[in-house]
């Protein structure tokens, strides 16, 4: 092991302060899972807020709920779920060394990303031609038109969050996928990778909540 | 200077000052007591045991019971002292059953007072020695906070929401009120004066700004001209629940939960009419939240509390 | 440890391969990811920004002199106060000591040769440096004058000023808060050196991994309500606004959920400089060593449950009140574990009342004082006369400026040879430290009495009754000020004329002192030598010897 490791300081894959490359795999896990516990509080406000004003209308709620568009929501989520398994399948595969495979892998968990931000585009232009789009033209009318902006209110704020994170993802996985096509990250080197991995799932997870919380529960 | 200087500038003008005064003393001295324990301890060892000069320093192996009695000992103290505030905490937030009610609507950066019986002042409020009285209090736009030191009381006043606040005053003379939540550009000079009076005093000072309708009339002028009565009242053609002794009544939604109808309830109804819906009728009843004022609301409250038959105790200051 | 990271060849002068020699140039600072070197880079920034809020505060004392305002505007008071609380809350205080000290120190104090993830430390003070630079110029261009409470509907519907700018400051700075906290608790996990296990860590360590658990948990909640307000303000619909449908109630719930463990993160890092500083001149080991951990980390978890206090005249529900009061209480009890332990270690020490000592008993006293007044407001009955007056400003300036500036300020000091490699005038540090002891009760004890004969917080004037303890005040805050700008002299001075420190000038214990000072590059020359914690009843592996039972 001390030999691979100087061998592999010496190439710049063991930082400094690691004393070998296993430290420094089991510190950088440690620290995607710290960040995902940030996340997680940082969600979890949008959440409270959610919670909150739900009480306090559960009709408005459950009427914006039905302005969304569950077939929508359900794609995003089955594409959400596929890009998860791709990019796992990547993560296990890596230690292989299948260099072309891993890199296609990736290749599809960045485009199923990007086939998700489009919908949810396609989404959104749709609300907007309903005046849903809160702050820029919202007009329902009817005793719980005030709930229903609320709901909106939030479905933006949630649902800009989590596109935002998958968009930061689709660049990281995308850059991850290159690197593997170019061999820098490798069996003996595979810890961006798992990294990138694991923030990939939280952004899956993420969706998991929302996708019953803004589609489901009106119907 | 002398501390007399001091504390002549916080008189004990309410029956909440003196058993308030007594827990703060208690917790002034308590700290007191244990900080300069700590500070003498600290002086003491800092001499004895400064460098150079000769002293036993053998250290104790055990020092879990000291540590064990120090975490028991504060821990035993503090619930003491918070049973003790438990205790004053709960009194000022329960007004007594024969408490007068004053409505008092804030706005930036004003405080509108309104009595039962129709006197308006602003900035100023007059109250009665002996007599408890309970503040209802809203906002018509920022957070504003309704403080009376001589009184020991405090209240944040918030939009779309009833606030309260009592006390029983106890000696005649003017005492400064002050807004103590942030609202804005002008809130340090969002003040005013509450003035004590004896009861007979008050009684002709209240006679003296009569103005001929009490708040309730008030309301009740406001209940026909802004419009309910077109649906409410008893030959209206509208399918509406009557609102005549609505105040206190068990009231049952269409959702099927039922709810007592408070201040805060009349409130919404009229303000956010679809928040809730009575049971059996259609949500036809528009918003009024741009058309009447708090202060308005206010009024139509208490005319419906006054439409009450058999006085309720809330009611009691509503003179019809 | 590492033998290729150690440049040969320095100037004779320096002493040997000390970090600030290793390389040269702005660039080199500038792209650093040293630990030391940001650090410094911290220490420089946070004292432009202390400096920044201090004349804010002078601006604030001199107009409070006369009842009518004697210096400014109602309008230009307002924003005043709300630029020297962000300001000192984020942009000094809560960086004080994690980013400095705890940067320079911590991976030295546990055998490691940096942090976990340095660049991720050079890119959080990149963020700071933005977001405050970002935050000052929004402050000052435009203003904004919501208080640093930023409590709706107030702030999302009626104030006209810069809010969103001011938001968008603080968020960013928030992520580098978290940065620096994900960094420091990773590091404390996989970064100790063989031997240095969790119970043998300096009580400054834990202080650091106990906040950073608070900092990593916390700051989120700030930035996502922060970001709220501001889509709030820009959308006009929100979940805050009554008027909206929203709660108001629900923001200051948000808001505290954040910012009271924000006090703790203020003030466990001082009560981790100060468990470094007592023992070493009392010569001695803590006292208690254990409970001062679980002191520390019970401190930091039940934090998070007693955010309510601030609410108790918010128009909360009173079975809130009774759960968030009694919570309080609660948590006031590892603080007394704490004040009573540090007095205890004094007992058969050896003292000596070198400046850093001074500052560390001056933290005690004065810390007490505050947390006791933090107690009578965590009583709800006595916070329905106290709450918003200046009963709180004097109850946080005590733990906030007595308590962790006066710690901050004693661990500039005690680790000042170390980071610098130099000693100064301990005469001026001592006549500095006693001056702003007085200084500061002068500025802050007429507050406890204003605020309970009733005067109001953020009052630009006030009634006329209220004056001469104002004045006291403010008088107290130019002795204050005069006891700031001390050091900062003598400390310039010392950086290029102040003697060479040696290793260990003060004969203490802790891997860092085993280095030498300025510490080289990669921290250490060979590998240091773990003892028992406190260890000074054992002589110190450098030859310093054991403080004995006897005189
Ligand atoms: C460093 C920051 C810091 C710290 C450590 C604390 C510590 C505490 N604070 Fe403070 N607080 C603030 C910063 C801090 N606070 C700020 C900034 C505000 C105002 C924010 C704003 O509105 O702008 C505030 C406001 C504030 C309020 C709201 C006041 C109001 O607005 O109405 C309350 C109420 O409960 C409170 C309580 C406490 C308590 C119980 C502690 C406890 O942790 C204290 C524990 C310590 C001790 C108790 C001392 C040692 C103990 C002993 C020696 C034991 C023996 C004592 C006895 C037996 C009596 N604080
Ligand atoms: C976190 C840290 C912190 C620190 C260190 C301070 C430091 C000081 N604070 Fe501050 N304060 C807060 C946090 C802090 N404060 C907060 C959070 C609020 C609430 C804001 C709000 O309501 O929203 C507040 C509010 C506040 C108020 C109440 C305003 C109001 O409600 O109307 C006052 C009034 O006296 C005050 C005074 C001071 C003084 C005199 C100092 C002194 O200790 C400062 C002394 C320092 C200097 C003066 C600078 C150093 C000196 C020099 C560089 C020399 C040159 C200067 C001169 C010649 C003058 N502060
Ligand atoms: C267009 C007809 C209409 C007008 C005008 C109207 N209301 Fe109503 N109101 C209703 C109906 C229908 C309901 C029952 C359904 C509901 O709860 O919204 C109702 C319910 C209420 C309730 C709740 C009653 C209960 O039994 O709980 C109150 C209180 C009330 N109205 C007060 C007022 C006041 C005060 C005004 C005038 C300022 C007013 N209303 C004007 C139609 C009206
Ligand atoms: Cu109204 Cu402050
Ligand atoms: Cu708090």
């Amino acid at each position: 092991m001390n030999g691979s490791t100087a061998e592999l300081r010496a190439r710049g894959l063991v930082a400094e302060q690691f004393d070998d490359a296993a430290q420094q795999h089991a510190t950088a896990q440690f620290g995607i899972w710290v960040f995902l516990a940030t996340e997680v509080l940082f969600f979890g406000v949008l959440f409270a807020g959610y919670a909150v004003c739900r009480v306090r209308d559960p009709e408005g709620f459950l009427l914006g709920s039905q302005h969304t568009e569950i077939l929508f929501g359900a794609v995003e989520a089955a594409i959400l779920l596929l890009s998860s398994a791709t990019v796992t399948f990547a993560v296990n595969l890596i230690r292989f060394d299948e260099r072309r495979v891993v890199a296609a892998l990736l290749a599809t968990t960045a485009l199923l990303g990007i086939a998700f931000l489009v919908l949810h585009g396609v989404e959104y232009s749709h609300e907007h031609d309903e005046h849903l789009m809160v702050g820029v033209d919202f007009a329902q009318h009817g005793p719980h038109a005030r709930g229903i902006e609320l709901f909106f209110f939030l479905y933006y704020a949630m649902t800009l969050y989590h596109s935002l994170h998958v968009l930061v993802g689709v660049c990281v996985i995308g850059t991850m996928g290159v690197l593997v096509w170019r061999g820098r990250i490798r069996g003996e080197y595979t810890t961006p990778l798992v990294l990138a991995g694991l923030y990939w799932h939280l952004v899956d997870i993420v969706w998991i909540f929302l996708f019953p919380l803004m589609y489901l529960i009106g119907r | 200077m002398s501390s007399g200087g001091f504390w002549h500038l916080l008189p004990n003008a309410s029956t909440n000052a003196k058993p308030l005064d007594e827990l703060w003393w208690t917790m002034v001295g308590l700290c007191a007591l244990v900080a300069i324990g700590v500070f003498v301890v600290m002086f003491v060892f800092c001499i004895r045991y400064r460098k150079g000069r000769p002293a036993d320093r053998h250290l104790s192996k055990e020092t879990l019971p000291v540590e064990l009695t120090w975490t028991a000992v504060p821990f035993l103290i503090f619930m003491g002292v918070f049973v003790w505030s438990l205790t004053l905490y709960a009194r000022s937030r329960t007004p007594p059953a024969n408490a007068e009610t004053i409505y008092v609507v804030a706005k930036q950066w004003m405080w509108k007072i309104q009595h039962p019986g129709g006197q308006r002042e602003i900035d100023t409020l007059h109250v009665p020695t002996g007599v408890p009285i309970r503040l209802m209090m809203t906002s018509q736009d920022v957070i504003h906070s309704f403080f009376v030191p001589a009184f020991r009381v405090k209240q944040d006043v918030l939009p779309d929401r009833y606030t309260q606040l009592w006390f029983t005053a106890i000696k005649p003379g003017d005492y400064p009120l002050y807004c103590t939540q942030y609202c804005g550009l002008d809130h340090s000079k969002m003040g005013g004066q509450v003035i004590v009076m004896r009861p007979d005093a008050y009684a002709r000072w209240l006679d003296e700004n009569n103005t001929g309708t009490s708040l309730a009339s008030q309301g009740a002028a406001l209940f026909r001209t802004k419009g309910c009565s077109g649906c409410h009242g008893a030959n209206a053609s509208v399918h509406a629940p009557d609102l005549d002794g609505i105040y206190g009544r068990v009231v049952h939604l269409q959702d099927g939960s039922t709810v007592t109808a408070d201040d805060r309830y009349i409130h919404d109804s009229i303000m956010l009419p679809d928040k809730q819906i009575v049971a059996g009728y259609a949500p036809i009843m528009p918003s009024f939240s741009g058309e009447l004022t708090e202060g308005q609301v206010l009024a139509i409250i208490a005319y419906l509390k006054s439409t009450k038959p058999g006085a309720q105790p809330a009611h009691k200051g509503t003179k019809q | 440890m590492n033998a290729t990271a150690i440049t040969p060849d320095l100037p004779e002068l320096e002493p040997p391969r000390s970090f600030y020699t290793h390389k040269s140039g702005l660039g080199s600072w500038l792209l650093t990811t040293d630990h030391k070197r940001i650090a410094i880079l911290y220490a420089i920034t946070i004292t432009l920004f202390f400096i920044m809020g201090g004349v804010a505060a002078a601006m604030m004392r001199i107009n409070l002199v006369e009842p009518d305002g004697a210096l400014l505007s109602a309008e230009t008071y307002n924003k005043t106060f709300t630029f020297h609380g962000v300001v000192m809350v984020w942009f000094f205080l809560i960086p004080s000591i994690p980013a400095t000290l705890g940067n320079f120190l911590l991976p030295i104090m546990i055998g490691a040769r940096d942090l976990a993830f340095p660049r991720l430390n050079l890119m959080s003070w990149y963020l700071f440096v933005i977001g405050g630079c970002f935050t000052i110029a929004c402050l000052l261009l435009g203003g904004v004058d919501t208080g640093w409470t930023f409590y709706t509907p107030f702030s999302t519907m009626f104030s006209n000023t810069n809010v969103i700018l001011v938001a968008v400051g603080v968020f960013v700075t928030g992520f580098s808060t978290i940065l620096t906290g994900l960094n420091f608790i990773v590091t404390t996990h996989k970064l100790r050196m063989p031997g240095m296990t969790w119970f043998k860590l300096p009580l400054f360590v834990w202080a650091m991994y106990a906040v950073s658990l608070v900092m990593v948990l916390a700051t989120p909640v700030l930035a996502m309500t922060l970001s709220l307000i501001g889509l709030e303000r820009i959308a006009h619909v929100g979940i805050f606004d009554p008027a909206l449908g929203g709660d108001p109630l629900l923001f200051q719930h948000m808001f505290w959920f954040y910012s009271h463990p924000a006090v703790y993160i203020m003030i466990l890092p001082a009560m981790g400089v100060v468990s470094e500083i007592i023992p070493c001149f009392a010569r001695r080991k803590i006292f208690g060593y254990r409970f001062m951990v679980y002191a520390l980390v019970g401190i930091s978890v039940i934090g998070f449950l007693v955010w309510g206090h601030h609410m108790f005249v918010a128009g909360m529900s009173p079975t809130a009140t009774l759960v968030f009061s009694i919570l309080s209480f609660i948590i006031a009890v590892p603080s007394a574990i704490k004040v009573f332990n540090w007095t205890a270690t004094l007992r058969r020490g050896r003292i000596t009342f070198e400046a850093p000592m001074l500052y560390a008993l001056g933290f005690v006293g004065l810390f007490m004082i505050g947390g006791m007044s933090g107690l009578m407001l965590a009583a709800p009955a006595l916070d329905i006369p106290l709450h918003a007056t200046y009963f709180v400003i004097a109850h946080f300036h005590y733990v906030m400026v007595g308590g962790t500036v006066m710690a901050y300020l004693g661990g500039i000091h005690y680790w000042w040879p170390k980071i610098t490699g130099r000693l100064y005038s301990e005469a001026w540090a001592r006549f500095a430290a006693i001056l702003m002891f007085f200084g500061f009760n002068f500025t802050f004890f007429p507050q406890y009495v204003l605020g309970y004969l009733g005067m109001p917080r953020r009052y630009h004037a006030y009634p006329p009754q209220f004056q001469l303890l104002n004045v006291l005040s403010s008088a107290g805050a130019s002795i204050l000020a005069l006891a700031y700008l001390i050091p900062v002299i003598y400390l310039g001075w010392s950086l290029f004329h102040g003697a060479r420190a040696g290793n260990n000038p003060w004969g203490a214990r802790g891997l860092e002192w085993q280095t030498p000072s300025p510490p080289p590059k990669q921290n250490f020359l060979e590998r240091p030598v773990v003892q028992k914690v406190y260890a000074y009843d054992e002589p110190s592996p450098d030859g310093q010897p054991a403080s004995g039972a006897t005189a």
